[in-house]
């Protein structure tokens, strides 16, 4: 099995543990990232409200590179990665507007793309390339009696639904369930926003939102939320803390990667997975896995 | 033969077709054109003096062949053949040349649309020298009447039609009549309560000497038509002699499957494996659950229903039976499913305790329901506040488009009964808009907000259990923007009632093609026309009645019923009906006896001749499909009406220029 690999600029900077841990658990699964050549970035959150056709056309260009690269499906790991290439090939698809106009800017840096490179999320890949009965089966250390909140968040399946379902997904509730973890599954913030670029620009709101998503990942005994958004990621985890001082509460919970938990199953060590990297202490987490 | 002489006439519609086609100039250059004697044109060709039109110069200019440039043949074409006819022209002399929907509708340029209502119309010019005077065939009408559905629809019809003596075979699938309507615990906005006033109706139509009740049947082929349908109607084995059965019920108490849950009450309460829906029911008779039953499945059972059972009416080895019926008219009353709002996962059904819908609420609040009538959570206690949520699954994209029609008012109606019941209880009404539009509709809205009832005006967004505060703990919390205080709230409550869209039932589709109709884009059946034909389908003898057709409230049902029972009575009261003359014929001389069209013809029309070794069309079987026509390898079969020739001529028109 092989894959083209977009990391996308996160993964380089505060959620470089997300692309560790995928290089890790991709090894582990005998599936082989093949990085995109001098890729950029996705045109996500800032470029898509403000300029939206800009943000097409910054897509399109990482589309042109993987379409010349090789034949293989697109991987990405981050979800706004994700939602933004696979929205430029449907706009491309569906408007005749848009597809001029993003053609003209590839043809501009001597660069054609035809709009019809599959893009995956990596979740997508898990669960239906490889499946979920031949993941059970390659496991090593079953996650047995780990209590697990997925967080998808608010970009994973919305707005398109392409392989789960937009406002109450469930493919990663599975995969923990093939890999031994006993799953939240009503977890209701699962799809919720973490509050994302606002903590930058209005931190109470977004404090708001992730107090939310704290209190019900703990209320409902959660050992540890996993995240497949380095932006999700780096607020529920990072901003515990302000949460706590603004809400009057005392969290202190292990948010992970998915694939860094998913990783430490497959029998990847918690080093290989950038486990210690995590800024509240994962340590009892491993130590909670039956060896 | 008398050489041809044409009159065209073209329709202005309003500004229908005449805001788009430049009228003056195609009826300018129709008028140059080869056979066309008179061109003419006119605001509104189907009012009278546009009718009158056609009739002077047939009568007066000897004109002997008529195209009509308007509307769809499907909207006027009875209408300017009648005209024709009775001028003393052959009806089938005259065609529609359709410049509204096939062109001033659909072109947006005003160029072009002129040129294309020309090209359209030129097809028919050129047609009609081949078009021959044909005769409509009379074919004798069966007096009986099928309905099909014994909710309030199809009582209503039933009743209706056998109150004028006629025959009529009531077919429902459940095991009694009743329909949604045996569920509601009252009637909005006069609460009556609902068994009161269906209950006699029921008990009506079971006693009906002209009504044969075919409970716990489905219908499984139709073949015919107008006048004469042929039915296949499955009665389903209830495994209990209902001759002798007398609905005592004994057997209920007895049965050891106590467990199954009641369809009636929702899932709410159970039922055991022999079981009678509800009290009421119509047919009062038992019926065993094959799925359920103990000995049915081949396990052991002491079979105490048998025991139990004074008249011996138990019978294991029951199979289903097939049963063929004759009817003239055909009435559809095949009800609807509520919207399954386990589809929109925001709203916690399934997921989340007491959230629940809008008919499990029918059966909590009805005093014959599962809980006595008693308003209660889960856990038995009665609820301190209770959000009520409209428009789950209707009026949003993502589901379905269509209002639903019903939901604001049994809303409303829910308030009160909680109101009534538990006065102390806050209720909440989450709205997007209220519609209340029947006679006593907004005086029950008003009344409803004199009752202390919470109007929020906003789209739920959300249910969730995920509390943010002390006194959500423990409760549901409805999200939602309230659009006329422009803010976003969080309403605690212990119960959420999703008042859930009214959907086309799941099958409706097949139905309609077993039936031969359509369903229009939004899944319900179609009518033949929404404004003036809405109990009648495109199949000449079907009608349709209720909620299979659309969304519509108890009043509405029992006004529709009624029109549907008139349009079938308006059929079969007569000893004979005309249908189409554009049927198939095959010319013996040339048939060379293939057998391939007789395999293809859907109507079993076509019967080989052994003795001439030719295939034979029987006319009053034929349905003018054509299928005969283009399968034939010798191009022997031909339709009247869409005879080679005119198709040919009429392409040729279309292509001239």
């Amino acid at each position: 099995m092989r894959y083209l690999y977009y990391p996308g600029c996160s993964a380089e900077a505060t959620g470089k543990a997300y692309d560790i841990s995928t290089r890790a658990l991709m090894g582990k699964l005998g599936v082989e990232l093949v990085e995109l050549d001098d890729w950029n970035c996705c045109g996500a959150t800032s470029y898509f409200s403000v300029r939206e056709l800009d943000s097409f056309a910054i897509a399109a260009r990482n589309l042109a590179i993987a379409e010349k690269q090789g034949d293989e499906d697109l991987c990405v790991i981050c979800n706004a990665c994700y939602t933004t290439l696979a929205k430029t090939n449907r706009y491309m698809a569906e408007s005749a507007e848009v597809r001029e106009a993003v053609s003209g800017a590839l043809g501009a840096v001597d660069r054609t793309y035809s709009g019809n490179k599959p893009v995956r999320h990596i979740m997508d890949v898990l669960v239906n390339d490889i499946g979920l009965e031949a993941l059970g089966e390659k496991v090593t250390r079953r996650l047995t009696g780990l209590k697990v909140a997925c967080y998808y968040g608010c970009q994973y399946s919305r707005p398109m639904g392409d392989f789960d379902d937009p406002e109450f997904p469930v493919t990663m509730d599975k995969f923990f369930q093939a890999l031994g973890a006993e799953v939240i599954t009503d977890f209701a913030g699962k799809a919720k926003c973490c509050g994302g670029m606002m903590m930058l620009t209005k931190e109470e709101g977004a404090l708001r939102m992730c107090h939310e998503l704290l209190k019900g990942a703990h209320d409902a005994g959660a050992d540890v939320i996993v995240c497949a958004c380095p932006l999700c990621e780096m607020n529920v985890e990072g901003y515990q803390p302000r949460v706590n001082k603004t809400f009057g509460t005392n969290f202190d919970m292990p948010v992970m990667y998915f694939t860094q938990l998913a990783g430490l199953a497959f029998g990847a060590d918690p080093k290989q997975l950038a486990i210690d990297k995590q800024i509240v202490s994962c340590d009892r987490v491993v130590a909670a896995i039956p060896a | 033969m008398a050489e041809d002489r044409i009159a065209v006439y073209f329709c202005h519609c309003g500004s229908n077709i005449a805001g788009k086609v430049d009228v003056d100039k195609v009826v300018a250059w129709a008028a140059e054109q080869p056979n066309v004697a008179i061109a003419r044109e006119y605001k509104y060709m189907c009012s009278d003096p546009g009718q009158d039109l056609i009739k002077e110069d047939i009568q007066q200019h000897g004109i002997n062949r008529v195209v009509v440039a308007a509307c769809s043949p499907t909207m006027h074409e009875p209408t300017f053949r009648k005209a024709a006819a009775a001028a003393g022209l052959n009806p089938y002399l005259l065609q529609m040349a359709n410049v509204r929907e096939h062109c001033s509708w659909v072109t947006v340029d005003k160029g072009e649309a002129t040129e294309k209502a020309k090209r359209i119309l030129n097809a028919q010019i050129h047609r009609l020298p081949f078009n021959e005077a044909l005769d409509p065939i009379e074919v004798p009408v069966n007096p009986a009447v099928l309905v099909v559905g014994g909710g309030i629809a199809g009582i209503e019809a039933a009743l209706k039609l056998a109150a004028t003596g006629k025959k009529v075979y009531l077919v429902e699938k459940n095991p009694s009549i009743g329909g949604h309507m045996a569920m509601f615990d009252k009637t909005f906005p006069t609460l009556d309560c609902a068994a009161c006033i269906l209950t006699p109706k029921m008990s009506a139509a079971g006693k009906d000497p002209n009504i044969e009740l075919m409970a716990y049947s489905e219908v499984v082929e139709v073949d015919g038509y107008v006048g004469n349908f042929k039915v296949k109607v499955k009665k389903k084995a209830r495994f209990v002699n209902t001759d002798t059965c007398t609905g005592c019920a004994a057997c209920l108490e007895t049965c050891v499957v106590r467990k199954v849950p009641s369809e009636f009450d929702q899932g709410l309460g159970k039922r055991s494996a022999i079981y009678i829906p509800f009290p009421q029911a119509v047919p009062l008779r038992a019926t065993i659950d094959a799925e359920k039953c103990l000995t049915l499945k081949g396990k052991k059972c002491k079979q105490p229903c048998v025991t139990s059972c004074g008249p011996g009416a138990i019978d294991f080895e029951q199979k289903d039976e097939l049963v063929e019926l004759e009817v003239g008219a055909i009435i559809m009353a095949t009800g609807f499913e509520l919207w399954d709002p386990g589809q929109d996962a925001r709203y916690g059904y399934g997921r989340l305790d007491n959230v629940i819908t809008s008919l499990e609420f029918e059966r909590i609040s009805n005093a014959s329901g599962p809980t006595n009538g008693e308003i209660v959570c889960k856990n038995g206690e009665p609820p301190k506040s209770v959000a009520i949520l409209h428009c789950i699954g209707s009026r949003d994209l993502n589901y379905q488009e269509h209002c639903s029609r019903v939901c604001c008012m049994y809303s409303l109606k829910f308030s009160h009964l909680i109101k009534e019941h538990l006065p102390d209880t806050e209720v909440y009404e989450l709205y997007i808009d209220m519609r209340c539009f029947g006679k006593g509709y907004e005086e029950f809205y008003r009344r409803l907000m004199d009752e202390g009832v919470h109007m929020v005006r906003g789209r739920a967004a959300e249910v969730t259990d995920l509390a943010m505060s002390p006194e959500e703990e423990g409760r549901l919390i409805v999200k939602t923007e309230d659009t006329l205080l422009g803010i976003v709230r969080r309403i605690p409550a212990d119960m959420v009632i999703l008042s859930s869209g009214l959907a086309p039932a799941k099958d409706a589709k097949a139905v309609s093609q077993t039936f031969g109709f359509g369903c229009s884009g939004d899944g319900f059946f179609l009518e033949r026309h929404p404004k003036l034909e809405p109990v009648s389908t495109i199949t000449d003898g079907i009608f349709i009645a209720g909620c299979c057709q659309y969304p519509k409230d108890i009043p509405d049902t029992v006004a529709q019923a009624g029109a549907a029972a008139a349009g079938a009575l308006a059929l079969v009261d007569n000893p004979t009906v005309k249908v189409e003359p554009t049927i198939s014929y095959i010319d013996p001389e040339k048939c060379a006896g293939c057998h391939i069209c007789v395999g293809l013809c859907p109507h079993v029309a076509i019967r080989y001749n052994e003795e001439l070794k030719v295939a034979e069309v029987i006319t009053a079987a034929c349905k003018g499909c054509g299928v005969c026509v283009a399968a034939c390898g010798s191009n022997v079969p031909q339709q009247h009406g869409y005879l080679d020739n005119q198709i040919f001529a009429e392409i040729e028109g279309a292509m001239a220029f």
